[in-house]
């Protein structure tokens, strides 16, 4: 009986019938954040009637605590201070979270946070041969600094030309050429890559076949690989006096010539020809056309499909859930219907108004009632809404999902001043960071096609966690760390406030009574107070709790 | 709330009864040695022996004598029926148990293209990334092997590739060729203490998982328990070199290789179902290839591997074993200006023995100067659907990749005939 209606739930969600019109029965959300955008109030009842449809009723409204920790990894990428979570909790303002959400988009964090997380999704976490990752995060940055429309952005990311040091978007598309620029496949990967990231379209499988089931044709691929058919990657070298050899200086992308058909043969050995074409869009196939630079028009400025807004509503929903609405995010079209298409579309559409504004995009998303909602399943009311069990996803509760690594690691900086403690330069730190993640990556995965996340269940990464140096030095309680500020600052005097400001700082909640009770009792069969400490502060900052966003 | 006078003694003891998690896996360790010896008389296992650079195997297993591309070096006898190079002689007295596939064809000549072919069997493509055969026999054979502590794709001297769409839980797990792993020392800290951190953690952890958010907090726990259970397993000893007596680590050869081939030999008989060890790299010898062969590479190689078939020959576990010996491809027959060979992937060898495959046979033939196959060829999706064979791992296994495409195990490819 369960299974059957599970499964019924499960078709219905793959059709689509999730009928969000207003308020056809939902009961109307009391809930708010204290935004008084009206959008807010309409994404609510899609969702809500999302509940209604398929019999499930949300969990509660998630704590301050809780939240807090979660917008904080969502926007800006680490976890909030202790101190931070104490302010927010004894703040009574109605609108708090509204204002928290405003406040930080406006920190650099979040600028660097975006940087982060764009630079992976380009060109991924091991930077590709000769390809500048300092010069598209200085892009990127900048972009986002400036608030700039996605839809600019991604048309410089598609159309760049120049110098890798010069012009930082270059590196997107450099980051693809990585082939012999004579062979047919140079650019496929650019190809497959921007229909991917940019238009939320899966094309790679196409390439050699017509997809056995979405309506992508092979022609399509080819049609759009023709855009990129003028992109050529040159590297140019420098002699080095010292060694006597050639050192890479720097690497450009430039515009070749080429003009006509690209020839592509199908699976049965028949060779046909594709011209540059954008759904309705069809280039001039002659020498004098800039292609990438008119696919990047098409695709940026007035496309109908509405493929790029849409694709980018989509990758920022499942980025605050962790499911989007398709799965995977990248992955839109006919063959994978969203589970919420008529919400998907309005914020398709209110995205396009709002001039693409990924902070407004944001914003919304954060004053939700949905992403407001605790992670804690309502017992059996909404158990069918779990996503990791290949359900639908109804946004009736927030799901967890685990840290990045460059969320673990700035994390572990907050929560144990680690960066305080015994550290110089900028550079040093910079050092640093750039040595850990790398470990880190070894350790946890680099491959960015598929979204790297901790906890894929290895040995190695539990090992770097236990014994690894960062959480060593979090726990050296040297002189300028927060072990230290904590045992020898005299606002924590008894044993029960030094317990809480640990908790407060590693998991962003402060302890039960009973979990007080229970950690006391263990730490007294401790020689000293210092080593006590210094192992739950190694418990808290290595628990479950800790390392997933809830 | 500290007694501060606590002895250490005092607080272990009290420290251990935290720890009480712990004893299960002490008890079965116990029934596991019990059983250890014939556990690994019947367990399948393999070792990759990684020639990272591209070994010119026209000097090794497939020598031209009388051809202007024939080199220095003149072929021997060996146990088996064929002939390899002079300077390979205690391999050559194990041939018995080992072949040569002399008709690879490959190509991939570019390092990276060809370890990626050869780890994998499938050509690099952007939209996929295919499992190194080591992450195929974790998730096939390792899952399955319940007492195994260790990571069940252990790669020594950190070679190895990518899990692929497998996940990071069958990546090689790296040690160096010292048996050290990253992280995995305590320093000083005393087992009283690490059970005392870890009840507190339980603590924390449980109370996670009670609050009824999904499976993630459980799935923390779960592999921080494996974790646990290696820094404490008495398996780990299979990476400690110095119980093997001095005369068996002398025939090894002391060193990088010779040690990781030991090595290899105690994570089999734990129960590790895969090796590659990848501490005799420097094959890419586009200069001064003879010299560098006879003087360097070759009597490692020869130390290394001709005592590792010897020794397993004498423990009865060469049936269950399967080696393999190879680079990402081998080298011009032509010998260049600089007394070196270049990459080449269209005609060479790779060395195959063990696990119950026929030992001493030249598989496939190039011509007389090296430059072509004629006889048929085989691709590294044959090598490694020789090595499921030879595993028992069935050749009609799928694995489904993360965007749902299936994808055959060893990329459909067939055993060798002559070895099966």
């Amino acid at each position: 009986m369960q299974r059957a209606v599970l499964s019924l739930v499960m078709l219905l969600g793959l059709c689509g019938v999730i009928s969000a019109q207003e308020s056809t029965g939902a009961k109307a959300s009391k809930f708010t954040t204290g935004s008084s955008d009206p959008l807010i109030n309409d994404i609510n009842q899609f969702i809500r009637q999302g509940w209604e449809d398929n019999g499930v009723e949300p969990s509660e409204v998630a704590d301050d605590a809780e939240w807090i920790r979660r917008v904080f990894l969502d926007l800006v990428g680490h976890v909030p201070s202790g101190k931070q979570v104490e302010e927010f909790m004894r703040d009574k303002d109605d609108a708090k979270r509204s204002k928290l959400v405003d406040t930080l988009l406006a920190d650099p964090a979040y600028v660097r946070n975006q940087t982060t997380l764009w630079t992976n999704t380009l060109i991924g976490r091991g930077t590709p041969d000769k390809t500048n990752r300092a010069g598209l995060e200085k892009f990127l940055r900048e972009s986002f600094a400036k608030g700039r429309p996605w839809n600019e952005v991604a048309y410089d990311l598609i159309a760049a030309e120049g110098r890798f040091d010069e012009n930082g978007a270059v590196n997107y598309v450099l980051a693809q050429l990585q082939l012999n620029p004579n062979s047919e496949e140079y650019v496929v990967e650019a190809t497959a890559k921007t229909a991917r990231i940019f238009l939320g379209l899966q094309v790679q499988c196409t390439q050699c076949h017509n997809h056995p089931f979405n309506e992508w044709k092979q022609n399509q691929f080819w049609e759009f690989n023709s855009f990129f058919r003028q992109a050529l990657r040159v590297d140019h070298e420098k002699y080095n006096p010292q060694t006597g050899q050639m050192d890479d200086d720097y690497s450009e992308l430039i515009r070749r010539n080429f003009e006509g058909p690209v020839y592509y043969e199908t699976r049965a050995g028949l060779m046909l020809v594709a011209y540059p074409k954008y759904f309705g869009t069809e280039l001039d196939p002659g020498p004098e056309t800039n292609r990438r630079l008119e696919f990047a028009r098409a695709v940026t400025k007035d496309d109908s499909q509405k493929l790029l807004a849409k694709a980018m509503v989509n990758r920022t929903w499942g980025h605050f859930f962790a499911n989007g609405f398709t799965r995977p995010v990248d992955d839109m079209g006919p063959h994978n219907p969203a589970s919420h298409p008529e919400l998907l579309d309005r914020l398709t559409d209110e995205f396009i108004k709002s001039g693409y504004d990924t902070k407004k995009l944001a914003s919304w998303i954060c004053n939700t009632e949905a992403y407001n909602l605790t992670s804690r399943f309502n017992g059996k009311k909404n158990e069918i809404d779990n996503p990791s069990n290949g359900e639908t996803a109804l946004f009736s509760h927030m799901y967890v999902k685990p840290m990045q690594v460059e969320q673990l690691y700035e994390s572990l900086l907050v929560a144990t001043s680690a960066n305080a403690a015994g550290q110089g330069s900028y550079e040093a730190a910079q050092g640093k960071r750039e040595e850990w993640l790398r470990q880190f990556m070894r350790i946890f995965g680099a491959d960015d096609g598929e979204e790297p996340s901790l906890f894929s269940g290895t040995i190695p990464q539990a090992l770097l966690m236990m014994n690894g140096p960062l959480v060593q030095n979090a726990i050296s309680a040297e002189k300028g760390s927060y072990l230290n500020e904590v045992l020898s600052s005299p606002s924590y005097k008894k044993d029960p406030d030094r317990i809480r400001a640990l908790y407060l700082a590693a998991l962003g909640r402060t302890p039960t009574s009973t979990e007080v009770k229970n950690m006391s009792g263990m730490m007294s069969r401790y020689p000293t107070p210092l080593m006590a400490y210094q192992d739950l502060y190694w418990a808290l900052l290595n628990s479950n709790e800790f390392i997933v966003i809830h | 709330m500290f007694n501060q006078g606590m002895s250490r003694r005092h607080f272990l003891s009290h420290a251990a009864m935290g720890g009480a998690a712990v004893l299960g896996a002490n008890q079965f360790l116990s029934h596991l040695q019990l059983n250890a010896a014939e556990v690994s008389k019947n367990q399948k296992a393999c070792i990759l022996i990684w020639l990272g650079g591209g070994a010119p195997t026209i000097d090794m297993w497939d020598l031209k004598p009388g051809s202007k591309n024939g080199g220095e070096f003149k072929p021997i006898s060996t146990a088996g029926d064929l002939q390899i190079c002079e300077h390979l002689p205690t391999i050559a007295q194990n041939m018995d148990a080992l072949s040569v596939v002399r008709s690879m064809s490959t190509r991939e000549a570019d390092h990276m293209r060809g370890a990626y072919f050869m780890h994998t069997g499938y050509v690099p493509n952007p939209t996929v990334v295919h499992p190194t055969f080591g992450s195929v026999v974790s998730y096939e054979v390792g899952t399955k092997r319940q007492n195994l502590e260790i990571p069940a794709f252990v790669s020594i001297g950190n070679g190895g590739m990518s899990p692929g769409f497998l996940g990071m839980s069958h990546a090689p797990f790296s040690v160096d060729a010292g048996g050290r792993i990253q992280n995995a020392d305590m320093g000083s800290m005393d087992q009283g203490r690490l059970m005392a951190r870890l009840s507190m953690l339980e603590t924390i952890e449980d109370g996670f998982i009670k609050s009824n958010r999904g499976e993630a907090g459980q799935a923390h726990k779960d592999v921080y328990g494996k974790a646990v259970n290696l820094m404490k397993s008495e398996q780990m000893k299979a990476f400690k070199l110095d119980e093997e007596k001095p005369e068996v680590r002398e025939a090894y050869g002391r060193g990088g290789f010779g040690d990781s081939l030991l090595m290899a030999r105690r994570l089999v008989e734990v129960g590790v179902p895969f090796i590659e060890v990848n501490t005799l790299g420097g094959w890419d010898l586009h200069n001064d290839v003879f010299n560098t062969l006879k003087n360097q590479r070759l009597p490692q190689l020869d130390k290394g591997i001709g005592s590792l078939v010897a020794d397993l020959k004498q423990r009865g576990m060469m049936d269950n074993v399967t080696i393999i010996c190879m680079g990402e491809f081998g080298r011009t027959p032509r010998i260049n200006q600089n007394v070196g060979r270049d990459h080449w992937a269209t005609s060479w060898s790779v060395l195959v023995g063990g696990g119950g495959l026929k030992g001493g046979q030249a598989i496939g033939e190039t011509d007389a100067d090296g430059t072509r196959i004629v006889s048929d060829s085989y691709l590294p999706s044959d090598l490694w659907a020789t090595v499921a064979y030879a595993m028992r791992i069935p050749l009609d296994t799928v694995h489904t990749s993360k965007r749902g495409r299936p994808m055959k195990i060893a990329n459909g490819g067939q055993p060798i005939k002559g070895l099966i």
